[in-house]
């Protein structure tokens, strides 16, 4: 009876879990982030590339496609520099808007997430 | 799907549908077959309720609030926009994003910035490249103009491809692992699963002529 039941609750939460997934190619950059005391930033490739062709921020902006692999300092940021040259209150929201940027959970890792179809052997 | 039955008429389901259903159900030899029925109907109303075919293919995307990685205390809810929102305009694919953005770029639905700087310069290149002519599976015809659309030369050559034809060593488990094409394909632009998509040219029909021949 005791095991029928345990079944019952484990096929129940497997039905009614809701798979909480990123969007594909969402980028959390929190190699500083929680350290410096800001929750981890969610970067959504979707949001940009409807904005802005990759070879902007790829190209243009320097920034490395590999997710963890810039080392992105808010001192650049109000430089200028990676998101600052858009991020500047002209383009688009400027770096004292913290929060929209610094807007994930705590103890997430500098990854890219949201692969769907591929979370495969790779390192992503 | 010879395992998946296999699993439901396995032991631990069978007890599962005893306690769900009428206890009346255990031992009755007669029930068996219709109890067996049932179950695979059961399975197969699962399964089309999780994978819509494809005249109803429905695109979906998790609100921000709910997609495991934003934090639903955070303020940033309240301004930034949902995905449903934004990508729900664009030319449906399956996977990914479930946008085809090359669609999206080339029928002028998003017309997304090619530069910041006023000095950069925008390059674009109208070469396909034939690749894997070696290999058992479909030969890979490369566009240039869809992928330097949003890319510029850089991006890729020299450091992940040489610009000479035929000089570079492809390997899928390389690929896959985040490599060569897999730096954005599984990543960013459309997954890995989509084979026929870089797998496109059969290899027993004449080649494109226009297309330069390379590994």
């Amino acid at each position: 009876m005791l095991t029928r039941l345990m079944m019952l609750i484990a096929l129940g939460a497997a039905l009614a879990a809701a798979p909480a997934e990123a969007e594909y190619a969402d980028v959390v950059l929190n190699n500083r982030s929680e350290k410096e005391g800001v929750r981890p930033v969610i970067f959504s490739h979707w949001f940009h590339r409807i904005r802005f062709r990759c070879k902007v921020c790829h190209d243009e902006l320097g920034f490395k496609m590999r997710a963890g692999a810039n080392d992105v300092r808010m001192v650049d940021i109000s430089n200028g520099k990676f998101c600052g040259m858009c991020h500047n209150g002209q383009i688009a929201w400027g770096a004292e808007r913290c929060d929209l940027c610094h807007s994930g959970r705590s103890g997430l890792k500098s990854r890219i997430h949201g692969g769907h179809e591929t979370l495969g052997p790779g390192r992503w | 799907m010879r395992a998946t039955s296999k699993w439901l008429s396995g032991s631990s389901f069978r007890n599962f549908f005893d306690a769900v259903f009428h206890k009346e159900f255990v031992g009755r030899r007669s029930d068996k077959l219709l109890r067996r029925r049932v179950l695979v109907l059961v399975a197969a109303l699962a399964l089309v309720a999780q994978a819509p075919i494809a005249a109803e293919w429905v695109r979906h995307w998790l609100p921000l609030a709910k997609d495991g990685i934003h934090d639903p205390k955070s303020p940033a809810l309240k301004v930034l926009q949902d995905p449903a929102a934004a990508l729900s305009r664009l030319p449906a694919d399956r996977v990914g994003n479930q946008v085809n953005w090359v669609a999206a770029l080339e029928q002028g639905v998003i017309n997304p910035r090619t530069n910041i700087l006023p000095e950069t310069k925008v390059r674009i290149l109208d070469t396909d490249i034939l690749l894997n002519l070696r290999g058992g599976t479909p030969i890979v015809r490369f566009p240039h103009r869809q992928h330097t659309l949003w890319l510029d030369c850089s991006n890729c050559h020299e450091h992940l491809f040489q610009s000479k034809a035929g000089a570079n060593k492809f390997s899928m488990e390389r690929i896959l692992q985040g490599e060569q094409c897999g730096v954005c394909h599984g990543a960013v632009s459309f997954p890995l699963t989509a084979c026929a998509r870089c797998h496109n040219t059969p290899r027993d029909k004449p080649l494109p002529a226009a297309a330069v021949r390379g590994s």
